[in-house]
């Protein structure tokens, strides 16, 4: 089983977000996504700074994988993943159907990202034939529609899932961190910068329920499969993902990949994060339940 | 301006609607079967085989086109119910089925050649490269734009695109872009993407508390009203919240989409057609809203230079509204 390191969701600062890489160079993760994936206003980092990150990476041993963004609305957005694209160098992560046009058209291989909604066979097919070699499952979807793609994969395709993270839940044209602060997008003062992990939205009776992330809306709680484990090693899944957080990453690809090689349970695992996720954990998508519910015991 | 007039897409949550749309001057009405297969499986609405049937008579008697949506995305285990529902809208003589599945739609290409393709909302198209992408691949002939372009952006996709666009012109407005949002999936385990609907009736509770009126999803507190406020349905979305200190409506004020106003850039643009909203709502309203629009898409192909949104429409249209207030919504940049 391997293991993954989803793109960035947040907006560090530059100097923040070399130093986190650098230090991803030395994680026991084999893969790593990188590259903005939540608004295209972002720019501490430049695609030339990413595509450099990327070769480091590669240096030291990690397939490094460019992620493009899931809500792609203006011309300078599309030129940005075909100069990717054109680059060649590192494998792409397609997040919505104008990269997948971008890259089957120019016939190289690439991931099917979270965001294109495989949910059956049929539309994971057409994906592989038109040169995905990896796919990752929706964070939405169960185990039982996991288990109706694994059936009917085609050869040589890999599966990955999101293990770990607080989850990506829905994309809006509109900034969510910007309204907080009256502001309009278009003048955000990019706030998202004062925020590492997002900002927590909480009920009126003071639970967290969402976190707020530019226009990207995250769940509070850390989804964590840790405890699944078993059953997605029995599923023939191949890679597991887990997202960046402001603290904590190293320990946590650390305790992911102790529990797949069999020296922590998935049990003592789940709870040795306990620090790491401050609103709790969950894992009801994996059970087909609300997402933000807890299934325990459930290898 | 466009050869071919605009077509207003008009809502049929049932067959009363969709005969008050047809009366009302629709040029097309959208419906759904009674199950998942569609983004509006709400109870006691959409059709079964006979008000399908005899709607579709209606429909075409008067000249309007129907179309059906089968916009949910299909499982694996259950992926003949979806395929089913395609041969069935096609074996009915439905003008077109609006799809968002690749796999249906490639199943649609291959099985029934002849059937009109609609991208839907739910696919998430938001760049001409995607929307070319299902062209060529799939054949659709039309696709419906998210709720979440300026209008300069819309006008980019026309015109790098052989492809009808459709745009939402009135109605609830979705603030997430639609097919990606799990909001609901995580609070309620009532996925848009696949159960067709959002914030579910059998998870809403309302409770009256000495801190006032109270309404959760799933148990989850949504909003707390004050007496004398309206205490409105908690769509997940559109409660409100705290964040850093400060309780508001954090992702969306309930409100309505009204683009009634742009009605002349609409059309210069070439848009080819333009959508209703409200498949949930009553007879009255898809009446009402129809005949609203019909009459200013009239006007204004007579003479847009003169074009002016009627202070009589546009109080038709706040009455129905949801929160009674509306807005242009993201094809006016500044609402983003």
């Amino acid at each position: 089983m391997k293991l993954s390191l989803g793109p960035l969701q947040y907006y560090w600062p530059r100097q923040q977000t070399l130093d986190f890489y650098a230090a991803v160079a030395a994680m026991p993760v084999d893969i790593v996504y990188l590259g903005e994936t939540v608004c295209a206003r972002r720019h501490e980092l430049r695609l030339d700074d990413w595509l450099e990150i990327a070769a480091q990476l590669v240096a030291a041993g990690k397939e490094a994988v460019l992620s493009t963004l899931p809500l792609i609305e203006s011309e300078s957005d599309l030129k940005a993943i075909r100069r990717l694209i054109d680059d060649g160098r590192f494998g792409v992560e397609a997040n919505e159907m104008g990269a997948v046009h971008l890259l089957a058209e120019r016939r190289v291989p690439y991931v099917a990202g979270p965001t294109l909604n495989v949910f059956n066979a049929q539309t994971l097919g057409l994906l592989n034939e038109m040169g995905a070699r990896r796919w990752v499952m929706p964070p939405e979807a169960s185990r039982d529609i996991l288990a109706g793609l694994q059936a009917n994969r085609p050869e040589g395709l890999e599966t990955e899932v999101f293990a770990y993270g607080r989850v990506p839940l829905a994309y809006s044209a509109r900034c969510f961190t910007a309204r907080r602060f009256n502001l309009q997008k278009d003048t955000c003062e990019f706030k998202c910068i004062d925020f590492p992990d997002g900002m927590i939205l909480k009920t009126r009776d003071g639970d967290a329920f969402l976190t707020v992330n530019g226009i990207q809306t995250q769940s509070a709680k850390a989804y964590n499969l840790l405890m699944d484990l078993p059953a997605l090693v029995a599923s023939g899944v191949d890679v597991l993902r887990l997202s960046p957080q402001a603290d904590g990453t190293l320990e946590i690809a650390n305790t992911f990949r102790a529990a797949i090689d069999g020296s922590l349970t998935p049990g003592a695992a789940w709870h040795s994060l306990a620090p790491w996720m401050p609103s709790g954990g969950c894992n009801g998508f994996w059970h087909a339940r609300p997402g933000l519910e807890l299934v325990e015991n459930s290898a | 301006m466009n050869s071919k007039p605009i077509e207003l897409v008009c809502p049929a949550g049932g067959l009363p609607a969709m005969k008050a749309a047809v009366d009302a001057g629709a040029d097309c009405v959208y419906a759904g079967f009674k199950d998942d297969t569609n983004a509006r499986n709400f109870t006691g609405l959409n059709f079964d085989e006979n008000s399908l049937k005899d709607g579709i008579r209606y429909a075409h008697d008067h000249g309007v086109k129907v179309l059906i949506a089968l916009n949910t995305y299909p499982q694996t285990e259950n992926w003949s119910r979806w395929t089913a529902a395609v041969d069935r809208a096609a074996d009915y003589g439905v003008d077109s089925v609006i799809l968002a599945d690749i796999g249906l739609m490639d199943y649609a290409q291959r099985r029934h050649p002849q059937l009109r393709l609609h991208l839907s909302v739910q696919g998430s198209a938001t760049n001409y490269e995607a929307i070319n992408f299902y062209r060529q691949r799939f054949g659709i002939q039309r696709a419906v734009l998210p709720r979440v372009l300026s209008l300069a952006q819309v006008e980019q996709v026309v015109a790098n695109t052989d492809v009808e666009i459709e745009i939402f012109g009135f109605g609830g407005l979705c603030v997430m872009v639609e097919g990606r949002c799990a909001l609901s999936a995580y609070a309620t385990g009532t996925s848009p993407n696949c159960n067709g609907a959002c914030s579910p009736g059998k998870a809403v509770r309302w409770e009256q508390t000495p801190r006032g009126m109270e309404t959760r999803l799933n148990g989850i507190l949504i909003d707390r009203f004050a007496d004398g406020e309206r205490a409105g349905y908690p769509t997940l979305c559109k409660g409100r919240f705290e964040v850093e200190n400060e309780t508001y409506y954090a992702i969306e004020e309930p409100a309505s989409l009204n683009t009634l106003e742009l009605l002349p850039e609409i059309m210069r643009m070439g848009i080819r057609a333009i959508k209703i909203e409200g498949r949930q709502r009553s007879p009255a309203y898809v009446g009402q809203v129809t005949k609203v629009w019909r009459e200013a898409i009239d006007a204004c192909r007579r003479d847009a230079d003169h074009f002016l949104a009627k202070g009589a429409w546009m109080a038709e249209l706040n009455k129905v509204s949801e929160g009674q207030s509306y807005t242009l919504g993201a094809y006016n940049r500044p609402w983003k």
